[in-house]
């Protein structure tokens, strides 16, 4: 019987242009909670696709049960024991929970194909039971909680006997309760000879729950430690304690007086009582875990989704939006996250796309004006220095740096006084990325207010002049930027203040 | 009419009151949850309760009106015309299931029913049930041809069976040269599949009765039936469980064919006559009685009991609105509505769902 | 500062059009194999007259080619045809003058397409097909509980001018069809709204993040075909002097399929105008070829039926959804793994 169960060697991950996972080292014992911890793009879920066979390892070596194995696919990797539940779980919404979990695998007569279903539902219901679960096998997926989904997919872990379960944020959508009776049922499991990788955004899920943590940053491998009497300051700075060595250009904007406010905006299920401000000239990073709730405030500000509560105001004057075509008549634009989706017409050249969001400007009694559209295409793909060969190229022959300052080409051609960039750089190469700081200041120094979201902790901390972190769809605080230390901002990103103290206790 | 539509949850034991100590907070959460556990969990026997309320109530209005509707005669013709209808539902349950849809059974009924009475009409002794085999085969070959379109060459559902439509309705009249079969050229043998009775029973009811038997079988019991509806809840997570997803939407198309190929024969047994516009546009009845039946354009969800229902009140309603001096040319406009009436309740309901599963959200 | 040099000039060539090339040999071939036929066939006077016997239709492939182009399918346009003519010859048999009752015609088009793109996006969860599916009964359905199986007609002489006229040498409803097709050649290839079509059929939701009113542009598209449906009402029921409400069957058919044919592509986004304009006339004379040689007009649904499906074939084979390959291109970055599904949205798509 070899130590570990489960044990990754020397393991990188390439990607073109990055290195998603470098010299990483991993060691799950038998019978053990094992956390998993890091920011946002730390490459945790890299280091998960790799162990559940969605990624082959470009180095390194995996080691099962003291054997070295390949995963050749996740199916693969599902027939050795490895199971994972996710937080968002794929189900089969109308189908039955007993067919959610037998489905693929089920027993059947090999003569008239009937599935075996009085064998299966005792299965199932032994199952469910052991899993503390208040819900029958007969009851349809779609009609449970998230909470209860994820036990139906921890249930059909185990009816493939798995021996390492890893859970992938499942505490993220719940609720309090619902989060204690996972806790209970992680270390039933455990009790019963399981493994679980143990991955969360919430430090206090850690202290609750694992017996050992291996912290990972920027694709690297920090350190496994023993989680009782691990310092929660030791674990943020792991986590963080980066040197910030990338360049930012310098900043020369000059701040002046508010120009947008949001005051007590909240959306059902979403998020709730959001209130912040932006000064012309500002860059105002809005941060916090992926899923906190970023994307939502600002489309909900953008007009593109829904809000139940909340006002704007613009120059000190109270302001309505509920389309975006609203929010650009006001002045606001909005660079999206997913720039291939929500940016951008992929099929279009050029000049079709930086015309799309004004297209009132380049017509005349509703007819287009194309030598118009291509003199402001050439002009602001000059000024953005935005690299193609062709001004009639297609927007999907571009590099993703490229394809993002198109977008902020479109955005130029409206009149705006507020800029909301979405994950900017998300995906963009080292160099773009400069690029791409580079134009952010230049359009503070030419007075826009700027909302920039981000994940990324040097850069929140490099470019901007406020800081609002967003917790769990509510303002968790507010930093002036020379005041904020990465550390500050992980732990405001990442831990319960006041009411859930308790549960890191615990 | 009752169009509670929500097809989620049969017997959720769940509910609120699982006997652990709770917050105030929670109690109430749980209390409101138990509520819209409830509400979801009966809303699909609400429905079929209220399709039967309903033709309970629009038989009782017929009888009041006409006291012939209630007669022994009517109703073996109600069913006998409810029976064609019916079967063809089978077929359209499995194929709206997958999120498809076949708009080219009404003349793959035409084709089957037109060269199985040709070819009786040249050999009188042939036996009724090679009529049965060759009108399903030319059915299943139609169907394939269909499924292969939309599984393999990845056209949408409705472009391939308005194509198909065509082909066939043009083949139908190419091969009748535009002429008739009837009453007389048929055997008694052929006709007697439709109009005979055996054990006392009309022959077409028995024939719904055989197939629903062994349809439910299929899809509730068989692996591969509830194949058909995985693929269609979730076609992703279908194939992420190693289920192969194009087979089994070719699989609902040639269905779909056979069937439409015995409601041909049985079509042109039943009226004595097949002709080139033989079930012109049948396709919207079986698929309003499918969609009325609870069977969601969204896919994934139906029950047999519901496209039962369906057909029946569809039935009744071509049935009785000559009885009760409604003219028969309300029938499509009426279908319209209900289909119109039964997939804008289910958005509805659905999106009422939503909002009510965002509200439990905690922030 | 570096210095970037971009060629700007438009790229232009007879490749784009390789498809309209393909289509007029197929037209010419038709001509050919026609002249064959008929002795008389190769004169102008054919080429004129014959399109009166199909130019009514030819009117719905006009809107039709938006629709695909937005990418959605309309299958209602034939049976608010009927509707708009069984209810122009009911109100002018009431009494109503006739110049009146042919606008109401087109009012009731107009109204029926706006019904269906008000649902369109009232319900976004619903298809256009399933829609316009159920749209398609109840209008017809309506035509028939107006008139059941009557016919009404008994239209003042003047009226039959639509479709039987000539001004000069050339008939009427191909001046009134050439005038209609430049309007929407204009509006799709020169105007806003017709950008906008395109871009909402090529990314829709990159469309309403950039600003644009996407209900508005389905609804006017869905209006367009409407009204469209009203004017193959005039022409036809002045072709046909009479009118009952099974006329126009499968129409939306014959639209869908010279749409499709003409290389508009049913993943949207894609196509010109040129392209159904074209193959209108090649089914037309294909048609009338057939019947020259005695053909059954029958043959012209299987025809019909194999063109629409081959032709999506053909489009299928070569024409690869944008979304592919730029895929491909990006990196799967070390900075977007942790994102993966993060959208709290989702959450609320468990439903199905």
């Amino acid at each position: 019987m070899a130590d570990y169960i489960l044990e990754l060697r020397h393991i990188s991950k390439f990607f073109p242009g990055v290195q998603a996972l470098k010299d990483v080292h991993f060691q799950l014992k038998p019978a053990e909670i094992h956390a998993i911890m890091g920011e946002n793009g730390a490459g945790k879920s890299t280091l998960i696709k790799i162990i559940t066979g969605v990624y082959q390892p470009d180095e390194g070596e995996l080691l099962f049960n003291g054997q070295p194995i390949h995963f050749k696919s996740p199916l693969d990797a599902q027939r050795r024991g490895i199971a994972a539940v996710y937080q968002h779980v794929a189900c089969f919404p109308d189908l039955s929970v007993l067919e959610n979990i037998f489905l693929g695998h089920e027993s059947f007569d090999s003569v008239t194909h009937k599935i075996h279903w009085r064998e299966l539902r005792k299965q199932a219901e032994s199952l469910l039971q052991s899993l503390d679960a208040d819900f029958s096998p007969s009851a349809t997926m779609g009609s449970l909680s998230i909470a209860q989904q994820q036990i139906v997919e921890i249930a059909k872990a185990l009816s493939v006997d798995a021996k390492i379960l890893i859970m992938d944020e499942p505490t993220a959508p719940l609720s309090r309760r619902e989060c204690e009776d996972l806790y209970r049922i992680t270390e039933n499991l455990r009790d019963k000879g399981v493994s679980i990788i143990f991955i969360s955004h919430r430090i206090e899920d850690m202290y609750r729950l694992a017996e050992r943590v291996t912290v990972l940053r920027d694709g690297r491998y920090i350190a496994t430690w023993d989680v009782p009497g691990l310092e929660q300051a030791r674990l943020v700075q792991g986590m963080v304690g980066r040197e910030i060595t990338q360049y930012f250009p310098s900043r020369h904007a000059t701040i002046g007086e508010e120009i947008f406010r949001v005051e007590g905006l909240s959306r059902i299920g979403f998020f709730k009582d959001i209130s912040f401000s932006v000064r012309r000239g500002e860059i105002v990073a809005l941060t916090g875990l992926v899923g906190a709730g970023r994307t939502e405030i600002c489309e909900s500000i953008y007009g593109i989704s829904p809000r139940n509560g909340g006002r704007f105001f613009l120059e000190g004057k109270e302001i309505a939006i509920h389309t975006p075509a609203e929010a650009l008549a006001h002045g606001i634009g909005y660079l999206p996250e997913d720039r291939m989706k929500q940016g951008l017409v992929l099929d279009w050249d050029l000049i079709k796309n930086i015309t799309l969001a004004s297209l009132k400007n380049f017509s005349r009694n509703g007819f287009m004006q194309p030598s118009q559209e291509k003199e402001i295409a050439l002009r602001l793909t000059d000024n953005l220095k935005v690299k193609t060969t062709h001004i009639y190229a297609k927007a999907s022959t571009l590099s993703g740096g490229n394809q993002q300052k198109l977008i902020v080409a479109k955005l130029l051609t409206s009149k705006l006084k507020l800029i909301i960039l979405d994950e900017p750089t998300k995906g963009v190469d080292v160099g773009a990325k400069t690029e791409i700081y580079r134009i952010m200041n230049q359009l503070a120094e030419e007075g826009y207010g700027i909302i920039m979201i981000s994940s990324e902790m040097p850069e929140v901390m490099g470019m901007s002049d406020r800081i609002v972190v967003i917790r769990e769809g509510r303002k968790s605080t507010e930093f002036e930027t020379p005041q904020a230390t990465q550390e500050a901002i992980l732990e405001a990103s990442m831990t319960a203040h006041g009411r859930e103290l308790h549960a890191i206790a615990g | 009419m009752q169009l509670q539509v929500k097809m989620n949850a049969d017997g959720s034991s769940g509910g609120g009151g699982n006997g652990r100590p709770q917050s105030s907070e929670h109690q109430s959460s749980s209390l409101f949850s138990s509520l819209v556990k409830r509400l979801t969990r009966n809303s699909e026997a609400f429905r079929e309760l209220g399709l039967l309320i309903f033709i309970v109530l629009l038989a009782a209005i017929f009888q009041i009106r006409n006291p012939k509707f209630l007669s022994v005669a009517n109703i073996k013709d109600l069913l006998a015309n409810t029976a064609i209808l019916s079967i063809l539902a089978v077929g359209m349950m499995m194929v709206i299931i997958t999120r498809g849809i076949d708009l080219s059974i009404g003349s793959t009924m035409a084709l089957s029913g037109m060269v199985t009475s040709l070819t009786v009409s040249a050999n009188p002794d042939i036996s009724p049930f090679l009529s049965l085999a060759q009108g399903m085969a030319i059915g299943l070959a139609a169907g394939l041809v269909i499924g292969v379109l939309v599984a393999y060459f990845k056209i949408l559902p409705i472009i391939a069976t308005l194509g198909l439509m065509n082909i066939l309705r043009g083949l139908t009249y190419l091969i009748s040269k535009g002429k008739w079969v009837s009453a007389y050229q048929m055997s008694a043998g052929f006709k007697n599949l439709s109009t005979g009775t055996t054990f006392g029973i009309n022959n077409l009811i028995l024939f719904v009765i055989g197939i629903y038997i062994l349809y439910t079988y299929f899809i509730n019991q068989t692996r591969t039936g509830r194949y058909i509806y995985a693929v269609g809840s979730s076609p992703e997570t279908a194939e992420l469980i190693g289920i192969k997803r194009k087979r089994i939407i070719l699989l609902v198309y040639a269905l779909m064919g056979l069937l439409a190929g015995l409601a041909g024969v049985l079509w042109v047994s039943k009226f004595a006559s097949a002709q080139g516009d033989t079930a012109v546009g049948y396709e919207m009845n079986v698929i309003a009685a499918t969609v009325l039946g609870g069977v969601s354009v969204a896919g994934g969800r139906g029950k047999v009991s519901g496209i039962l229902l369906g057909s029946i009140l569809f039935g009744i309603l071509a049935n009785a609105l000559p009885l009760i001096n409604i003219s028969p040319f309300w029938q499509q406009f009426i279908q319209g509505l209900v289909i119109l009436a039964a997939i804008i309740s289910n958005v509805l309901l659905q999106r009422r769902n939503d909002r009510l599963t965002l509200k439990k959200r905690v922030i | 500062m570096e210095k970037t040099s971009i060629d700007i000039n438009k790229p232009r060539g007879l490749h784009q059009y390789q498809w309209e090339i393909f289509l007029i040999v197929l037209f010419l071939a038709v001509n050919v194999v026609n002249s064959f036929l008929s002795p008389y066939y190769l004169t102008l006077d054919t080429f004129v007259s014959t399109p009166m016997n199909f130019l009514d239709k030819a009117f719905l492939v006009l809107p039709m080619t938006m629709i695909i182009i937005l990418g959605n399918i309309d299958v209602s346009v034939g049976s608010i045809v009927a509707l708009s003519s069984v209810l122009m010859a009911v109100s002018y048999n009431a009494g109503l003058p006739m110049p009146l009752a042919m606008v109401l015609a087109l009012v009731v088009g107009t109204t029926c397409g706006f019904i269906n793109g008000f649902l369109q996006i009232k319900f976004k969860e619903l298809s256009a097909t399933i829609i316009t599916l159920s749209t398609m009964t109840v209008f017809r359905g309506i035509a028939y509980v107006i008139l059941e199986d009557r016919s009404a007609g008994k239209f003042p002489s003047w009226f039959s001018f639509l479709a039987w006229g000539y001004i000069g040498k050339i008939p009427f409803i191909l001046i009134v069809f050439a005038l209609t097709a430049i309007v929407f050649a204009v509006l799709l290839h020169r105007t806003r709204f017709g950008r906008m079509v395109y871009a909402v059929g090529s990314n829709r939701t990159a469309c309403e993040y950039s600003g644009i009113r996407t209900d508005r542009i389905i609804l006017g598209v869905s209006m367009l075909a409407g009204l469209m449906a009203g004017f193959t009402a005039l022409f036809l029921t002045s072709r046909m002097g009479s009118t009952r409400p099974n006329v126009a069957l499968n129409y939306e058919l014959d639209a869908i399929a010279m749409t499709v044919l003409g290389g508009i592509s049913t993943n949207g986004g894609k196509g010109r105008i040129t392209g159904p304009l074209i193959s209108i006339f090649l089914i037309g004379f294909l048609n009338y070829g057939l019947g020259l040689r005695n053909v059954s007009a029958q043959v012209l649904l299987i025809i019909l039926g194999f063109l629409l499906i081959l032709s999506v074939l053909v489009q299928n084979f070569t024409d690869r959804p944008a979304s592919i390959s730029p895929k491909k291109l990006s990196a799967p970055t070390h900075r977007s793994d942790a994102g993966d599904g993060s959208d709290i949205h989702e959450n609320s798509a468990q439903g199905g």
